[in-house]
């Protein structure tokens, strides 16, 4: 029995090794901030691990260490009965007490300091609507309506504020931050100030029906030059292929113009001016489509054109029945809007 | 009661109703109503609560468009005097007339009538002036299951009141049974309190309070 | 000396002698036994802890891999909905039933609950609730947006399936069935203890129970209500969550998990109960520091009512609630803590024994610990912005709930199993199983830990290979299955020694408390004669004197009469099927809801039909 006990405790100790073993992978967020509110975070919940190994190694240790001294040698003998020590009993119970203080402290002002923005002076103000399933982020004081890829520079705080346009949605980008919550006729907000530019990876946290697995999302961090660029770009956007585009891409807009999408979509400048699902001005910029589901490149593209639901569950984008030839024209087309 | 071990001199309750052999001294079935009663607390207290959250999203009409405190006053009434007279029922039970206890219990019973009377009454002027269970109005959804809620209550207690006495017609009550009857009046007695409860936090708390607008987002 | 003298005659050492009662069908249907009451919840609620392990193989073999095909994202989304919802409901709290009903009467020297018919009606009407949640399956899909349903997306709008009124109506029946057992057994421990045995001699699995009890009778009301205002908003066109109506989806949130959090207690207290029991008899020393675990167990009943709010950290809810229940949900770490502590100073210096009960019970403080430090960590506001609705949480949930509950649990099978059945599990089978189910156990959950802080959020029917979270899926699904083999090896251990084990005899393990004094199994009115008793540990003192002695006694028998010494008849209730009856009846009602109404109406009637047949069914 004493030789399995060991060797239980030898494969539980190499296992939590092990655990160095696998890469982080791009949702990783502790020790990997990227942001001053994940800094935050992160220094509060160190803290608190910190802690909790100390106490895990002491009370395991101590566990062990009575299941491995105590065994009884014969059958027959009887320890001390002991029925308790008054002194000892409060001493732990004092002991995590104190621990516990250490970590409420802390906290309680971690709470206070991050609950609301702090305030600065340029704070670039940008609202997300989670809706099934992407994600829509307005800039009000910018006018500018994208969706699924967030986009602002590194070194300015973004104040984010989050809505929903149905049901209840989470907003996540580990290595910026925490969560939260998005619920229909509320407002959140979360903050942060991005080190360095970058794409990082979020997702939507909360159940939210079908296929709340595939309601992603990029944030897109630019340096200060990038950032003017993408602003001005977007102001000047038109969705109207110039007369020297494409026979294809000039094929594609007609029927993106005439077609079913008018009913769902938007994209600048044109007579698409829909919000029932996202903007696609300047769609060909963006990394991923369908809300960070797949990179952006010609063949899923027409895949998701040719069948929606195939490409995500429960998608609200019906299946229009579109050609071959019309699908690729109109992939020419949305990868053309840059 | 105390028990006695020695010789036959004291009477000793043994009946189970008494509480006899039970540790705390008390009927099971007695105890048993009274955690009963606890948890209504809970419920009822959530229903509150409830109502409370809800009672400033009346879409800008006053509750009290609709809400009649003096006739609400009246009924509040009757239901207290039908605490009364279960009291009565008891006493009289607990001595032995069970012809008196009937009849205060269905003077109980009737009082609690009316009392439903007077709930449906107001119901139905609500409706007809648009304040409804659904829709978008969450003050009178609120307010419907409060009350109605209660008005379930008072109707199992009416039914069980009655059955009491239909018991007593048929097979008779005796005054070491009268701990049926007792619990009957615990629950009575409990619904009562609640409508109180009730009575004050809705009308009287709520006429103090303004509606403000509708919170949006 | 007055102890002594009152020490009961202990049962002929008839091990494994024939039953005395029938085994009928019939007899099984309209038992007001809590023994066998206890033996129906036990084996209902293991084959729904089957069923919910079946749910969990299939998400966690969905998950294996990425972008994996199994199961579609809908059918997925059931799966995790009912895997959580039938082991909370269907398995863990029945299982607990189980014991609540086996052990605490005899614990206390009763022959019985103080309320038998009304014992019998909530194990009916639990297989009526849980036949309603699992309606689905056969007809119109499960509930399908979580455990916890929040609204709005379970509103008829967006589930417009039946799959959410099958969650409304199946919780509704099935809380009604615990709060029956509830206040049964309040009013059992309370009022029919052994002369002598004041609250503070009573087990501590007697106290836990009846702490547990207190806490389903206080807050199952609150879900009653969430329940209804789903219901109403579902079926009659309320708002009282939805937005677009004026109402408020985290109002669901906070009526739910005012309810759920004390949920969580109702599912540990028990389970360390048990643990609390299996430690001193295997150590052979009292429980250390009685009176403190009691009082912590009181404590984390009180504080649990405090606390709900730190399961909606990320809604929003403003500095000052968030500060104030993360400070009440650390305060109520500190009675946990204690009475980890208690225990291994119960082993301390103890002469410990390994049987496979004792197996499960060491292993649940070593794993609990985990889970409540992990839980720890969740309680900080800021830190759990990072945290919430990830895998990390699906760890602390499986470390507290498996690790915890259920080690707990099967520490209690392997221990009270032979005065159920009169035999003795095989101990070499119940090590196997125990092993598997620890080694399983941390490979399936550990690396949960890992996922979530790698940001993999929890409920997700598939990933992408970019994610890094491939690899830590496949061992965790790895694990699940050496916890099924495990499972299986119990399976054929019981089904083999419940006919073939070594005979028990009335106290196998040498153990101290009311329980072990009589046959195994007990006969119908368990104790000849009502014991009184002078201390926490009755049968110890019987057996050793209250001096304390260091050598052991063998088992000495005394024979004694097989009825009351003086003759008197010991009369036990009759059984009855008015449980049953009424128990129907409340499906008829909610059956008549969801699909007819006029079934419902006859429902209604079968319903009061099968009270007042009850209410005047001549007593036993």
């Amino acid at each position: 029995m004493k030789g399995r006990h060991a060797i239980g405790v030898a494969a539980t100790l190499l296992f939590t090794l092990l655990t160095a073993c696998d890469a982080p992978g791009p949702m990783w967020f502790w020790m990997r901030p990227e942001s001053n509110f994940a800094r935050i975070l992160q220094d509060l919940f160190t803290q608190i691990v910190v802690l909790a190994v100390v106490v895990f190694v002491i009370v395991e240790g101590a566990l062990l260490w009575a299941i491995l001294r105590f065994r009884a040698e014969s059958s027959t003998r009887v320890p001390t009965q002991t029925h308790g020590n008054t002194r000892m009993e409060i001493a732990w119970t004092i002991a995590p007490t104190l621990v516990l203080v250490a970590i409420a402290v802390p906290t309680v002002r971690t709470v206070f300091e991050t609950y609301n923005p702090p305030k600065v002076a340029n704070p670039i103000r940008i609202v997300a609507v989670g809706h099934q399933w992407w994600w829509e982020f307005q800039y009000p004081d910018l006018n500018i309506i994208t969706a699924n890829e967030i986009v602002f520079p590194a070194g300015q705080q973004v104040n984010l504020e989050i809505k929903s346009a149905d049901v209840v949605h989470a907003f996540w980008i580990p290595k910026l931050g925490g969560k939260r919550d998005a619920i229909p006729m509320r407002t959140n907000v979360l903050w942060w100030t991005a080190d360095q530019p970058g794409t990082y990876y979020g997702q939507c946290t909360q159940l939210c029906g079908t296929s709340h697995a595939n309601m992603r999302l990029r944030a897109i961090v630019k340096t200060d030059a990038e950032w003017q660029a993408w602003l001005s770009a977007m102001g000047s956007a038109t969705g109207v292929p110039p007369s020297r585009a494409p026979e294809n891409v000039q094929r594609g807009y007609q029927l993106v113009s005439t077609g079913a999408c008018i009913g769902c979509h938007a994209i600048k400048g044109t007579s698409l001016v829909a919000r029932a699902g996202p903007d696609l001005t300047r769609f060909g910029d963006r990394i991923t489509l369908g809300s960070g589901l797949y990179p952006n490149d010609e063949a899923h593209l027409i895949a998701w054109l040719r069948d929606p639901q195939g490409s995500k569950p429960g998608n609200k984008m019906p299946n229009l029945g579109l050609s071959d030839e019309d699908a690729a024209a109109i992939a020419a087309y949305l990868h053309s809007l840059k | 009661m105390t028990a006695s071990h020695a010789t036959a001199t004291t009477h000793v309750d043994t009946s189970p109703d008494s509480g006899y052999g039970t540790t705390l001294r008390i009927s099971h079935r007695k105890l048993l109503m009274w955690a009963f009663l606890a948890s209504d607390c809970m419920f009822f207290g959530t229903l509150i609560a409830n109502f409370i959250t809800y009672f400033t999203r009346n879409e800008g009409t006053s509750p009290f468009t609709f809400l009649d405190i003096p006739y609400t006053s009246v009924s509040a009434f009757v239901l207290l005097m039908s605490s009364l007279t279960m009291v009565i029922a008891l006493a009289c039970i607990q001595r032995g007339d069970e012809i008196g206890m009937r009849i205060w219990l269905v003077a109980t019973a009737l009082l609690g009538s009316v009392f439903l009377g007077g709930q449906y009454f107001e119901f139905t002027e609500f409706y007809h002036k648009g304040m409804q269970l659904t829709g978008v109005n969450l003050f009178s959804s609120a307010f419907f299951t409060l009350t109605g809620t209660h008005g379930l209550h008072v109707t199992v207690g009416v039914i069980w009141l009655l059955s009491l006495v239909v018991v007593s017609f048929t097979k008779g009550i005796k005054s070491s049974e009268s701990l049926n009857v007792e619990i009957a009046g615990l629950y009575w007695h409990f619904v009562d309190v609640v409508w109180i409860i009730i009575f004050a936090a809705v009308y009287l708390v709520g006429n103090t309070m303004t509606a403000p607008p509708l919170r949006g987002g | 000396m007055a102890a002594i003298a009152s020490a009961p005659h202990f049962a002929q050492e008839h091990g494994g002698h024939a039953k005395e009662h029938d085994n009928s069908l019939w007899s099984w249907v309209t038992t007001v036994d809590h023994k066998r009451i206890g033996i129906l919840y036990g084996v209902s609620s293991f084959l729904f802890f089957l069923l919910g392990g079946i749910e969990a193989s299939l998400i966690r073999t969905q998950l294996i891999v990425p972008n994996n095909r199994l199961v579609d994202p809908d059918t997925f989304n059931q799966l995790t909905t009912m895997h959580a919802l039938t082991m909370v409901f269907l398995a863990l709290m029945p299982l607990t039933a189980a014991f609540f009903n086996i052990a605490v009467p005899l614990m206390i020297g009763a022959r019985d609950v103080a309320f038998p018919r009304l014992n019998a009606f909530s194990y009916w009407t639990f297989l009526v609730g849980a036949l309603i949640l699992n309606f689905g399956w056969i007809y119109g899909g499960s509930p399908d947006s979580g455990w916890f349903a929040y609204a709005n997306i379970t509103s008829r709008q967006y589930s417009p399936g039946p799959g959410m009124d099958y969650y409304t109506l199946g919780l509704q029946v099935l809380g009604v069935a615990s709060m029956a057992a509830a206040l049964n057994f309040i009013v059992t421990i309370l009022n029919m203890r052994a002369p002598g045995m004041t609250l503070m001699r009573m087990p501590v699995f007697v106290w836990m129970t009846l702490v547990t009890s207190i806490l389903i009778v206080l807050a199952f009301p609150v879900i009653t209500v969430a329940l209804i205002f789903l219901a109403l908003d579902r079926m009659v066109g309320t708002s009282f969550f939805n937005p677009t109506g004026g109402g408020d989806p985290i109002l669901w949130q906070h009526l739910f998990w005012i309810f759920g959090h004390p949920e969580v207690y109702i599912l540990i207290l028990p389970a360390m109960g048990v643990v609390s029991e299996i430690l001193p008899t295997f150590s052979r020393k009292p429980l250390f520091g009685y009176h403190f675990v009691v009082y912590s167990g009181v404590a984390i009943g009180f504080l649990a009512f405090g606390v709900w709010s730190h399961h909606m950290f990320a809604t929003g809810l403003g500095p000052i609630a968030d500060s104030g229940f993360a400070l009440a949900t650390m305060l109520i770490a500190i009675p946990t803590g204690v009475k980890i502590f208690n225990w291994i100073g119960t082993l301390w210096d103890g002469a410990i024994r390994f049987t496979t009960a004792m197996l499960f019970a060491t292993a649940f403080i070593a794993v609990f610990i985990v889970g409540g430090l992990s839980g720890v960590m969740h309680a900080s506001p800021p830190a759990v912005l990072q945290q919430s609705a990830t895998y990390f949480i699906v760890a602390h949930i499986h470390y507290v709930l498996f690790g915890g509950t259920i080690f707990g649990l099967f520490g209690g099978i392997y221990y009270w199993f032979p005065k159920v059945s009169g035999r003795l599990l095989s101990e070499s089978a119940g090590k196997v199983h125990f092993w598997l189910t620890m080694v399983g156990m941390n490979i399936a959950f550990f690396p949960m830990h890992f996922l979530g802080l790698d940001g993999m959020p929890r409920r997700i029917y598939t990933y992408g290979a970019d994610m890094g979270w491939s690899f830590w899926n496949l061992v965790s699904t790895l694990g699940v299955y050496l916890i099924i083999v495990g499972t299986l090896i119990f399976i054929g251990n019981i089904v083999w020694s419940v006919r073939s084990g070594v005979v028990a005899f009335s106290d196998p393990w040498d153990a101290a408390t009311l329980e072990w004094s009589i046959p195994s199994p007990p006969p119908e009115h368990n104790f000849d004669r009502i014991p009184v008793v002078a201390s926490a540990r009755p049968l110890w003192d019987w057996k050793y004197g209250a001096a304390h002695s260091h050598e052991s006694h063998a088992h000495a028998p005394i024979a004694g009469a097989q009825h009351g010494d003086d003759g008197e008849h010991i009369h036990m209730p009759n059984p009855s099927y008015w449980p049953l009856v009424t128990a129907v009846g409340l499906a008829v009602i909610a059956f008549g809801i969801l699909f007819w109404i006029p079934m419902a109406i006859f429902g209604v009637f079968l319903l009061f039909f099968g009270i007042n047949s009850w209410a005047f069914e001549p007593a036993g």
